[in-house]
Formats: structure tokens, sequence, C-alpha cells
């Protein structure tokens, strides 16, 4: 039986990919992929803790779940906001590259 | 048999995971993403939260995907061309990833409860999608009805975002 040390490795493992790709990646698409990914092994992490932490009546705490719930919500509202900032910026600048957007840089 | 299912579907996370960085075209790393929160969703599945797991891939897998793949699409990104590679950003970068997992394993093995496995749930079925809907608009009703709001003013922003100007 998987423990909860396994779940939270895993999470652990997969915000620590969003986070290189988020350090590395220069392509602006690629840095917010990065960034879901992070949002995703927060809510592992948060279901396992539920899944491993039962309250009185033996059930998993499903407030985390919730919590997990609104997360996803807030990402895809995230998403749709930053995409369209994204592609703004295209029609401003014909790139998607950071390096490239160095308007506001002294 | 449970332990062999998570190890299938960790690595294929994190492979998949690894994948969105490590390719070169955003379309192999949107796709590489799907596959990871498919891989998640089976470990949602594991953890016996089936609501949580059928939501991510609706909305993950589902919907933000086809925004990422239809954002790639409109602005035609091709493959990027091979930039050199910045020493100090790669060396910045395993910096902070060997620090923040020495730290994760230092904070996970000081857990009392680490090598806990699971405990048993008190009937084989709970259904858990009317668990959560309890907790949902007993318990939290009111940032439910934040989250509406705030849905609608992302939509207004998108709106207003990507309207073009008129000359």
């Amino acid at each position: 039986m998987p423990t909860l040390a396994h779940y939270l490795f895993v999470s652990g493992g997969l915000f620590a990919i969003g986070l290189l790709g988020v350090l590395l990646r220069r392509n602006i698409l690629i840095i917010f992929m990065g960034l879901e990914l992070m949002l995703n092994a927060a809510n592992l992490s948060l279901v396992a803790f539920s899944r491993f932490h039962p309250g009185h009546d033996g059930l998993p705490g499903y407030s985390a779940q919730v919590f997990v719930f609104f997360i996803i919500t807030v990402a895809a509202a995230e998403v749709a906001v930053g995409l369209a900032i994204i592609v703004a910026l295209f029609r401003a600048k014909q790139t998607t590259h950071v390096e490239d957007l160095d308007t506001l840089k002294f | 048999m449970q332990l062999a299912l998570f190890w299938v579907f960790a690595i294929l996370t994190l492979l998949f995971g690894a994948g969105v960085v490590v390719f070169r075209s955003p379309v192999s790393s949107a796709m590489s993403l799907v596959m990871s929160f498919v891989g998640l969703a089976a470990l949602f599945v594991t953890l016996d939260a089936f609501f949580i797991a059928v939501v991510q891939v609706l909305v993950y897998a589902g919907a933000v995907m086809v925004l990422f793949l239809f954002i790639i699409m409109l602005l035609d990104l091709r493959t990027e061309g091979r930039r050199p590679v910045k020493l100090a950003a790669w060396a910045g970068g395993g910096m902070v990833l060997v620090g923040f997992l020495s730290a994760l394993t230092k904070v996970v093995f000081s857990l009392p409860e680490a090598a806990q496995t699971k405990p048993d749930l008190p009937l084989p079925g709970v259904n858990d999608v009317a668990q959560v809907g309890f907790a949902l608009f007993r318990n939290f009703n009111l940032p439910f009805q934040i989250i509406g709001v705030l849905l609608l003013v992302a939509t207004i922003g998108v709106v207003v975002l990507s309207r073009r100007e008129l000359k």
C-alpha cells in the first residue's frame, strides 16, 4: 500500500518540475504550463492529506477536496485571463519569447 | 496491486510532466501536459477522490488544454530554435531544485504519519460526490458564491482584453 510519503514525494517532484519549467524555459506559454503543474502538485498533496487524516466519522476530510475544487476553478479563470494577456502581448510584439519582452527593462 | 498502480501512474505523471519542460515544440508540451493531468486524475482515484478526479479530467485535460492548444494554433507557434544555453540560469535552477527537494525530504521524514498507510473507509462505497456537495453547499456556501463572481469577472476581463481596438 502506498504511504503518505509516496504521495508527498510525487507532489513535490511535480512541483519541482513545474518550478524548473518556469525558471528555465523562455517561451511564455511553457512558463504558463509550468504554473499549472505547480498548482496541480498542490492539489495532489491536499487530497493525499485529506485521505490520510480521516475525521471523527472515519470519512476523509472533504473540506480539503472542496478547497481543491476552488483551486481548479481559480486556475481555470487564471488560464483564461493569462492566455488573453498572452494573445494581446503577441499582437503588440509578435513574440512569445520572454527575452524579447524588455520594454520595462531599465 | 495498489502499490503497483500507484507507481505506474506516479511515473506516468512525472515523466510526462518532465516532457512539458523538455520538449521544444509547444504542441508536444501541451499534449504531454494532458497526459500528465490524466495520470494525476488516476492518482486521485487511488486516493478515493472520484469527484476531484473527474473534475480534473473535465476541466484540466479538457477545457484548459483545449484553450492552450487553441492559443498555440492562433499564434502559429513553431518549434523553438536553439538559443544559447544560459549557464547561470541552469545553475540557478539546479540549486533551487536541490534546495527544494532536500527541504521536502527533511519535512516529509520528520512527519510522524509519513509512513502511515491509508486508513480504511467506514463503508466500502462512500458516495464522495454527495459528501463534497454537502461540504460545498453547507460549510463553504459563501466562498462558492464568491468563486462564481470571480468567474464572471474573469469572463468580462477576457472579453475586454481580447477586444480589438477600433481605429
